[in-house]
């Protein structure tokens, strides 16, 4: 190989067609004869239904069709179970999952109750209003206390109360521990998480051929193959009569891996029912209600501890508001539980939780998927105990970092992907170390009085945290070199942002000797590649790439194969590069890929038995388990004591995901969590009432992070290789938003003293108007 | 509700395009789906992400806040004209694909149109008030860095 690409800051492949408005989104699939959809949405979150009547709408000049539940037949079915519970003794689990339009009952704000399909967008529109609902208000379950109450209005009247699920893992025996311990912590906490907001929508187009007997759907999904599967299963096609496309999609964060939302399922029924393309596109008040959130928790934990900071035992019991219908199961809770236990030696825990029915729209993984709430769990409780012994905050962390030589290190609990939770390689103290270093730990206390002298209120946050990434089950890739000399890539994830196109790219470029732009990959598109999972917890670039990097050393082995046939010399006699075998030391002597391609495609003669044609190889990687990434972010911010308006002066991340591939994409993928961590923790809340009103469903009112909010971030590295694949990587696309909220916790109660002034801050988000109001309760 | 069709005559790209649209069609709408320039993307429909920014007469406007009857006889701008006629980038474009400024891209079109009329105006910003002039855009996966890297770059060679 000339040059070497793997681990270099390669810019991106995909760049051009982005920057140029070239790139195909969803919206952007114009078809002859296309119909376009608008949806009934419940107002209200919780009620009978009386009526549903679109007679009227029908009449409309411009509407096609109008649907409600009871048009479907037998086609109205609740949607599949997504993610099963994990295998762990006495879990509870009562599947209710959603349904395409709401019978009987709404649970939710948005729920869709009716379909209308017109020659425009604006048409559907106006047909709405043409729609005659009665609907018997009920109460609506929304706080999870009270949800679980006895008397409670029922969000499932069948289960007979508002559990969703209800699971308890245990390691060691924390009772004997706490018995033993010099200092017991004892916490509410309250995390909220919120909505992903990506900047495109949802959408769904769908063109059934009934001529080819063919569907075709282009989707904005995470997971194109199992939307085909489960689309051709609900239509009664065969998988191979389905073609799922999820064109590039304008970003994910996890929603987007959430199926099947009632939209999906209905438009490739309706467009067969029409035999004409439908499209619809969710508009951004839609988003808020129809698609999928994260929301709260509330944790009572509590830490015990041996006089020198010594961790001995750890006990949690969390609710976890699972939304109106549970299709993922339990990823995000367990993800919650999982994560609490960090870089952390616990040598005891027992943590339960019970996952809340509520009548809000239904909960699945965002960026974090849960793990945020564990962090601050932890991070917190370490706060506390460090300011109760007296001892450093940096220092309680340090004292409890599981060891280098403690790796694979079994954590005795079961994880998301129902494996144990081992963490496979770590070195975390050099990581602490150099978080410490880039922040100026040292000398803060100096800078931080300094400036206090003056009137202006600095304070430091630090945070640690573990990521569990790159799980199973599999991804598998496709490289094929075309008769030009280029390579072509096929991998069934989808994409929405994170550089597919370059990564797998550059892992194929240097095995095979070929320029990075003279690389297509295609992602998304179940005809260019049948199998695979999707784009999730972080595991794109270490399931697939790795399956890219099988797939590629095969297809460089027949290049090698061809050539040495052809000079008639063996295969250590030749190199290839720059898309080209030749004889080492006769570079003269070469035959170019492209040509080798051609000649194991022959058109006449006879093939030796057992001859495949193509230069090409399709191979699957699939991990015994996720391989776990951890990080410490460290800021100093300031805070105005009479506005609580926060201003960030110096961000550090430091992280260690194994091998990196291409450290700007990296770095982007950190860049971009930290972002949405920084919303998260500082002003992102979904305000909900007492009916289950969302009150702040609007760009204008949800307020998101701006160029204004995000700081620069420094970033820094270390690299302790997976063993769990032969590149070494692990995942990184969550880590930049995991630890962000107990960081601005803490650092704002170091800027204002607020311990001194028996303020603990136990909740995120924390606006400045939240925390001005925890200050002025506290009578400070 | 009854509609009302209008003809318009609206220059974009230095391209006159002759259309009837109903008076409520949206500017975003018209240049995406009448006119097939979908480079223009629409995130919010109610001007706070500002991803649907394009140009008028230079000057940078929400298309999801206007209406395609509103554009008559002005001049607009959008994505697709951003490259010049061989397609060479803007140095805008070429120090957002340098600086990594984009990630799924979405709200990109929007940044550039707001982001190169800024440049119009000034040409030596400061780090804060590239800031400032990119509140106004919202995007979801890159954090901002090393967008605001991108414009500063951007400005520097547009110096000369």
């Amino acid at each position: 190989m000339s040059t070497r690409t793997f681990g270099e800051p390669i810019k991106r492949n995909e760049d051009r067609r982005l920057l140029t408005g070239q790139a195909l989104f969803i919206d952007d699939v114009e078809l002859p004869g296309l119909l376009h959809v608008a949806f009934l949405r419940s107002q209200v979150a919780h009620a009978k239904i009386r009526k549903i009547d679109v007679s009227k709408a029908r009449q409309r000049p411009g509407v096609v069709a109008a649907y409600v539940a009871e048009d479907l037949g037998d086609y109205w079915k609740p949607g599949p179970l997504l993610v099963p519970p994990p295998p762990i003794a006495g879990i509870v689990f009562n599947q209710r999952t959603q349904v395409p339009l709401a019978r009987d009952k709404v649970r939710h704000v948005g729920e869709p109750l009716a379909i209308i399909i017109a020659e425009s967008r604006y048409i559907a529109e106006d047909a709405l209003d043409d729609i005659d609902v009665e609907l018997e208000q009920l109460p609506a379950v929304v706080d999870l206390e009270r949800g679980l109450r006895a008397g409670s209005a029922l969000v499932h009247d069948d289960v007979g109360s508002n559990v969703s699920a209800h699971v308890r893992q245990t390691k060691g025996n924390y009772a004997a521990a706490a018995a033993k311990a010099d200092c017991i912590i004892k916490r509410r906490f309250r995390y909220e998480h919120g909505i992903s907001s990506p900047i495109e929508t949802r959408g769904v187009v769908a063109q059934w051929d009934a001529r080819a007997n063919q569907m075709t759907i282009w989707d904005t999904t995470q997971a194109p193959v199992f939307v085909r599967n489960g689309l051709a299963a609900m239509l009664g096609l065969n998988e191979r009569n389905v073609r799922v496309i999820a064109p590039f999609v304008g970003g994910g964060f996890g929603p987007k891996i959430m199926m099947f939302y009632p939209e999906e399922v209905l438009l490739p029924w309706v467009s067969m029912k029409l035999n004409r393309p439908v499209k619809w596109i969710e508009d951004r008040l839609e988003h808020f209600f129809a698609t999928t959130h994260e929301r709260g928790q509330i944790h009572d934990a509590e830490i015990a501890l041996s006089r020198d900071g010594k961790i001995l035992g750890i006990k949690d019991v969390f609710l976890h508001d699972g939304g109106a219908y549970d299709p993922y199961g339990l990823t995000v809770p367990i993800n919650s539980q999982c994560t609490l236990l960090g870089p952390y030696v616990v040598p005891n825990y027992d943590s339960t939780f019970t996952q809340v029915f509520t009548n809000l729209t239904l909960v699945t993984p965002y960026r974090g998927a849960g793990r945020q709430h564990g962090v601050f769990v932890m991070e917190r409780l370490l706060d506390f105990a460090a300011h109760e012994l007296k001892i450093d905050r940096a220092e309680i962390r340090r004292r409890n970092l599981i060891p280098a030589d403690a790796f694979p290190y079994k954590n005795e609990i079961i994880y998301q992907d129902f494996q144990p939770l081992e963490y496979d390689s770590g070195n975390y103290e050099p990581v602490l170390d150099m978080a410490l270093e880039a922040i100026g730990y040292k000398t803060f206390k100096e800078q931080q009085a300094a400036a206090r002298a003056q009137g202006r209120h600095l304070g430091l946050g630090l945070a640690c945290y573990v990521e569990g990434t790159g799980i199973g089950p599999y991804e598998g890739a496709k490289v094929q070199v075309q008769s030009n000399g280029k390579v072509s890539i096929a991998t069934g994830i989808g994409t929405q942002g994170q550089g597919h196109f370059t990564v797998f790219a550059q892992i194929a470029a240097d095995q095979l000797g070929v320029a990075v732009t003279d690389i297509d990959v295609v992602t998304g598109d179940t005809d260019q590649f049948y199998w695979g999972a999707g784009t999730f917890a972080s595991r794109g670039a270490v399931v697939a790439g790795n399956a890219v990097n099988e797939a590629s050393k095969v297809v460089r082995k027949k290049a090698l194969k061809l050539a040495s046939d052809l000079f008639e010399c063996s295969e250590e006699d030749l190199v290839l590069e720059d898309g080209k075998v030749s004889i080492v030391g006769i570079p003269e002597k070469f035959v170019r890929l492209g040509d080798l391609a051609n000649q194991a495609n022959p058109m006449r003669g006879a093939v030796q038995p057992g001859t495949e044609p193509g230069l090409e190889s399709t191979q699957y990687f699939g991990p015994p388990m996720g391989a776990t990434a951890n990080g410490v972010h460290a800021m100093v911010i300031e805070v105005d004591p009479r506005t609580f308006d926060l201003k960030v002066l110096k961000y550090v991340v430091v992280h260690d995901c194994g091998t990196v591939i291409n450290p700007m994409i990296l770095a982007g993928q950190i860049h971009g969590g930290v972002a949405q961590g920084i919303g998260n923790a500082f002003y992102e809340k979904l305000a909900f009432d007492d009916q289950g009103q969302l009150l702040n469903a609007s760009l204008a009112d949800y307020l998101l992070p701006t160029a204004l909010e995000v700081p620069r971030m420094e970033l820094g590295h270390t690299v302790t290789p997976s063993p769990l694949n032969p590149m070494g990587i692990k995942g990184a696309g969550e880590a930049g938003a995991i630890p962000v909220g107990p960081m601005f916790a803490q650092a704002i109660e170091d800027a204002l003293d607020l311990k001194e002034r028996g303020v603990e801050l136990l909740e995120i988000p924390l606006s400045p108007s939240r925390v001005f109001e925890l200050t002025r309760k506290s009578g400070q | 509700m009854d509609t009302d069709d209008h003809d318009i005559t609206v220059s974009v790209n230095g391209v006159r395009y002759k259309r009837r649209v109903e008076s409520r069609m949206l500017l975003s709408d018209f240049l995406r789906h009448d006119l097939a320039l979908a480079g223009t993307h629409v995130g919010c429909e109610h001007g706070v992400c500002g991803a649907c920014t394009v140009l008028l007469d230079g000057q940078p406007v929400r298309s999801c806040l206007m209406l395609a009857v509103q554009a008559e006889t002005h001049e607009i701008s959008t994505i697709e004209g951003l490259t010049d006629k061989d397609g060479a980038y803007h140095p805008l474009q070429q120090a957002m694909h340098d600086h990594h400024g984009l990630q799924c891209g979405y709200c990109t079109p929007g940044i550039l149109m707001t982001m190169t009329a800024f440049l119009e105006e000034n040409l030596s910003p400061s780090e804060d008030e590239v800031r400032e002039a990119l509140s106004g855009n919202l995007c979801r996966c890159t954090g901002y860095q090393n967008i605001v890297d991108a414009v500063m770059a951007a400005a520097q060679r547009m110096r000369g």
